[in-house]
């Protein structure tokens, strides 16, 4: 199976996502003026400050041409996982719901947060139980995750809220401790916390992992798997 | 013509920088201000005003977390 | 010197007003043989400047050592390197922003990082860590030292979050010395494959000098703006902005571009463009490479209209780099930067003769030797003379003098220079690029993971109001410290960068201070063998009350083998042993405990004995390899039982230790010994065993006894209150 990871102008954490996915598969680099996913199975938009989170976060990176081809492929029902200012951009995109504000503190907050994994049957927490909690680092000054109250309430009853910051490890003051959402189709995620800084236990910890996993598995299921030699098939 | 976009944060969205600029003035001897809201100003040369609202729209704000207002100005001079 | 008569009386005092001396204005008529035209004054005032000539300090700091088996670049390039195995070198350098941080705190201290980020992707360093160094006033009296620290501290998080480089330590110290003049050091460390790293020589005559990176404006004029031939009226000050804006994301495009024409071989130098912009790195690029170089400066991309010649020449705009190509490649290289979106522009040649010439729309505005812009500036001896008296007075005394070691311990845990940093470390991604193996508070040092397995270990410290007791013994102690610290994570140093704050050097007794200082660098880095690779001097950090602490910040980089055997701060495990190891005979000189009762300012620090302190060390070190230690975490700040309560809170466990009668609990004496814990007869081989991990407090038998609890809430405390 083969990541794709997004890299954009100022993309920070775009290497440490290729590292992460290459932990559990193929992965490649896709540069944000080309329109070649290179028949990636699952995208990756990164975190970090793409275009230096100039007007929004996300604001400029959404238009890049590589996303209207991300945003085509999740049409398709491709997988699409954005972290932290992927989760940015693909509010800004539209294919996720809501949108991220400051923090409440209006500080930048680095600190390992405990997450409580709400639905464990999607391909980006299927290899999660319903209720485990996983210890996965954010760092963000803009993650305090918004949406109207009845969009909210409509997120909740679908269980399209994959993950929320565990009782007092809400370190932004998301509605609803609300870290990670999906759309209606259930093929793009987005979380604030960073996954792939939580992969090796050198450097922490290793629930991370977890997420990545889960994708690899869930293309393995739909076999689509593809051997690194042979064609892009779409 | 030299077009400004303001952009503020929707009602009762919580503003945290509004909250902080609105503590800190009282400290400085400013009293009786309330309802503080911190923003975006976007000044623009354009040739078309007709096309503002969809340029706020689709990049100037975010429609679900701002709203926006176009205000022109004469064509011409550096207006102050 | 125009031969048999006498010079013209200096009719004007434009140079005055730029900074030079008359004597320094005479000796450059003598060594042009002429009055220097505006734009060459102008450059000329900038490259003889303290800031760029060192003219106070540089026959000082050739008393440092500077060779060792691992070091391939040294003092006088961007930044210094060493080797450290598997094909890679590491790139590091610490610098000073102390004043642009006095004036605007946050992008003083955001270009601070900038300018250090460029200095090591110009030797072709990836950058991949940064550690800051502090120090602001009081900030439970000062206001604007509050102010300047939470700036300061947004500004660091700021550019170094954005361009995507982990902070990965530092330290911050309060004291009212610095209250006028707070302190911003950063400091760097970038990775290379060892081809790849680069120097700043200009060579080829024939080849291509280009500018990289963003437009130039006014930025850092300042005081040169009486060379304006227009004269601006007030409302015009916007357009000589005195505080230079960094652009995070301006830079992390050059930076990729930087390491992608290198990757690719393009370049034949590169420098990054720092204080006097253009005229210093096109002065050193051409000084070092032994030719010349023409500078174009109507080909220079420009942010604002009308600038003049000497404007272009000084500016200090940010995110610029200067590099010379063979003709060749300049396609290639402005392909590569067409892709990263950064601006790319020939401005000039490489020359034969040994000129800076800058050229104006053909006409040549101003023709200088090299070397009188660079090696002709005099250098001054400094007169120091001892003073007499003590220098700084005696701080407020906060504590009565009664209290019970309990309180006392909880009053120096409480402390603003002891306290819990998280309110800080907090706002810097400290994991970015995924190699950091110990955070902020998890080690005594930072700890980053190489590809081959093993590990670099970085840590930056320093003492000013230890050295104002005892300049000799307080820089040497910064350096065993520093040492230390590597040690506690299993490291040893490999080479050395170093910051000397002082004030001004023209003061006797300040002068005393920065030959003292350096003399004691000198002698630890020689006990050690530490190489000094480079570094950076800030002087003139006086107010009208005199002179800052005097402050050597010293930055060591070591290595470990094993990235999977590095030590940790806190005790571990109930029955754990603990012992102290190296030979510890502290006082109360320059203490936080003396500073908190009010004692005056007075050395002399505890004498090291090199020996003494080696060994300790490499018994450490080596503890920590094996894994025959659990924990090690030197003494420092506060003394014994501070360290002790460091190492339960850190760990969430408490300890049961029995110490000499004539051992002071909270006297210091920094770099010498160390509070380690492990299986009993690991660390009885090497210190003496004081007692034993477990349980649910602190307890030093006979003397004070704190729940682990009451430990960590005091700690905790310190800054949150202020940040």
């Amino acid at each position: 199976m083969k990541f794709g990871v997004i890299r954009f102008p100022g993309s920070c954490d775009d290497v440490d996502a290729l590292q992460a996915a290459q932990r559990v598969g193929g992965a490649v680099l896709l540069w944000h003026a080309d329109r070649d996913l290179q028949g990636v199975d699952a995208v990756i938009v990164p975190g970090g400050f793409s275009y230096g989170d100039y007007l929004r976060a996300g604001a400029i990176a959404r238009f890049a041409p590589v996303m209207e081809e991300v945003a085509e492929f999740a049409r398709e029902g491709g997988l699409v996982l954005g972290v932290c200012n992927g989760f940015q951009v693909l509010c800004e995109a539209g294919l996720l719901p809501g949108a991220l504000l400051p923090n409440v503190s209006l500080k930048f907050v680095f600190r390992q947060v405990e997450l409580e994994v709400t639905n464990a049957d999607t391909p980006f927490t299927r290899a999660c139980a319903r209720g485990e909690r996983l210890s996965i680092p954010v760092k963000h000054t803009t993650g305090r995750y918004y949406a109207p109250p009845d969009q909210l309430d409509w997120l909740e009853a679908e269980d399209r809220v994959l993950l929320r910051y565990a009782s007092g490890h809400n370190p932004n003051g998301s509605l609803r401790d609300i870290a990670g959402v999906c759309n209606e189709a259930g093929n793009v995620f987005g979380l604030m916390p960073h996954p792939e800084h939580a992969v090796d236990a050198l450097t922490g910890s290793t629930d991370g992992l977890k997420i990545f996993e889960s994708i690899r598995a869930d293309v393995a299921d739909r076999g689509l798997l593809r051997v690194a030699s042979s064609p892009a098939v779409r | 013509m030299r077009a400004r976009v303001l952009v503020r944060p929707k009602e009762g969205i919580l503003d945290p920088q509004g909250q902080a600029v609105e503590r800190a003035l009282p400290a400085l001897g400013f009293s009786g201000v309330r309802n503080v809201h911190v923003g975006r100003l976007i000044e623009l040369d354009v040739e078309d005003t007709s096309r503002l609202p969809e340029m706020c729209e689709r990049l100037l704000a975010n429609p679900l977390i701002e709203d926006y207002e176009i205000v022109d100005y004469e064509s011409g001079g550096d207006g102050k | 010197m125009m031969s048999g008569s006498v010079p013209p009386p200096l009719t004007t005092s434009r140079h005055r007003a730029l900074g030079l001396t008359d004597y320094e204005y005479e000796l450059i008529v003598e060594h042009l043989g002429c009055d220097p035209g505006e734009v060459e004054l102008a450059m000329l005032s900038l490259m003889w400047s303290e800031h760029c000539a060192y003219k106070h300090s540089r026959r000082l700091l050739s008393r440092l050592p500077t060779s060792g088996p691992h070091v391939l670049l040294g003092p006088g390039e961007n930044a210094g390197a060493v080797d450290v195995g598997g094909g890679l070198a590491v790139a590091f350098k610490v610098e000073s922003h102390n004043h642009p941080s006095a004036v605007e705190p946050f992008q003083g201290a955001a270009t601070g990082v900038g300018g250090i980020l460029r200095d090591v992707f110009a030797v072709g360093a990836r950058p991949i860590a940064v550690l800051d160094s502090l120090r602001f006033g009081e900030p439970a009296i000062s206001e604007r030292s509050l102010y300047l620290l939470e700036r300061a501290v947004a500004g660091i998080g700021h550019y170094g979050n954005s361009i995507g480089v982990p902070t990965v330590g530092g330290e911050i110290y309060f004291e009212q010395s610095y209250e006028q003049n707070c302190l911003v050091n950063a400091m760097c460390l970038g990775l290379a494959p060892r081809e790849r790293l680069i120097r700043s020589a200009a060579a080829g005559p024939g080849n291509v000098l280009m500018l990289l990176g963003a437009l130039t404006g006014r930025d850092g004029i300042g005081g040169a703006s009486v060379l304006a031939s227009a004269e601006l009226g007030e409302e015009d000050e916007a357009k000589r902005p005195s505080v230079q804006i960094g652009d995070p994301f301006s830079e992390k495009k050059l930076l990729e571009c930087c390491l992608e024409l290198l990757d690719r071989d393009l370049l034949t130098s590169l420098q990054d463009l720092g204080a006097a912009g253009l005229t210093s790195a096109a002065s050193e690029m051409a000084s070092k490479g032994a030719v010349g170089i023409d500078v174009d400066v109507s080909r220079v991309p420009l942010r604002e209209r009308g600038m003049e010649p000497f404007e272009i020449m000084i500016s200090e705009s940010q995110e610029r780099m200067l590099c010379v190509v063979e003709p060749e490649r300049v396609a290639a290289v402005m392909d590569v930067c067409e892709r990263w979106e950064v601006l790319a522009t020939p401005i000039g040649s490489v020359t034969s003769e040994d000129r800076l010439r800058v050229l104006h729309h053909g006409t040549v505005v101003a023709d200088l030797p090299v070397h009188v812009l660079v090696d002709d500036c005099p250098l001054y001896d400094l007169e120091p003379i001892q003073p007499a008296i003590e220098a700084y007075p005696a701080p407020t005394p906060l504590l009565r003098g009664g209290e019970t070691p309990a309180q006392t311990l909880l009053a120096l845990l409480r402390s603003p220079n002891i306290c819990s940093r998280r309110p800080v470390f907090e706002q810097y991604d400290a994991i970015v690029q995924s190699r950091t193996v110990r955070r902020p508070d998890e080690a005594d040092a930072a700890v980053l993971a190489l590809p081959d397995g093993s590990a670099l270990a970085v840590s930056i410290d320093g003492n000013g109001r230890r050295v104002a007791c005892d300049p000799r013994r307080g820089a040497a102690e910064a350096v065993y410290e520093c040492a230390a610290n590597l040690a506690c994570v299993g490291a040893e140093p490999l080479g050395l960068t170093n910051c000397l704050n002082f004030g001004n050097p023209e003061k006797p007794h300040v002068a005393w201070q920065l030959s003292e200082a350096v003399d004691g660098l000198a002698e630890a880095c020689g006990a050690l063998g530490i190489p000094v690779v480079g570094g950076n001097v800030s002087l003139y950090n006086e107010a009208p009350g005199g002179p800052i602490f005097p402050t050597p910040v010293v930055g060591i980089v070591g290595k470990l083998p094993d990235a999977s055997r590095v030590g940790r701060l806190g005790f571990r495990d109930e029955g754990d042993a603990i012992a102290l190891v190296g030979e510890f005979e502290p006082s109360l000189a320059g203490s936080e405990l003396g500073k908190l009762l009010g004692r005056p300012l007075r050395g002399p620090l505890p004498p090291v004995k090199a020996n003494a302190v080696r060994d300790a060390r490499e018994a450490v070190r080596d503890g920590i390899r094996t894994e025959a230690l659990k924990n090690a975490h030197d003494i420092s700040e506060g003394g014994v039982a501070v360290a002790l309560a460091e190492c339960c809170v850190a760990g969430g466990i408490g300890a049961r230790v029995q110490l000499p009668a004539d051992l002071e609990l909270f006297a210091e004496a920094l770099g010498c010994a160390y509070i380690v814990s492990g299986a009993e007869e690991a660390v009885a081989r090497i210190g003496t065993v004081i007692g034993r991990v477990g349980g649910s407090e602190l307890e030093i038998e006979g003397q004070l006894n704190v729940a682990l609890s009451d430990l960590g809430e005091a700690r905790a405390r310190g800054l949150v209150e202020f940040v």
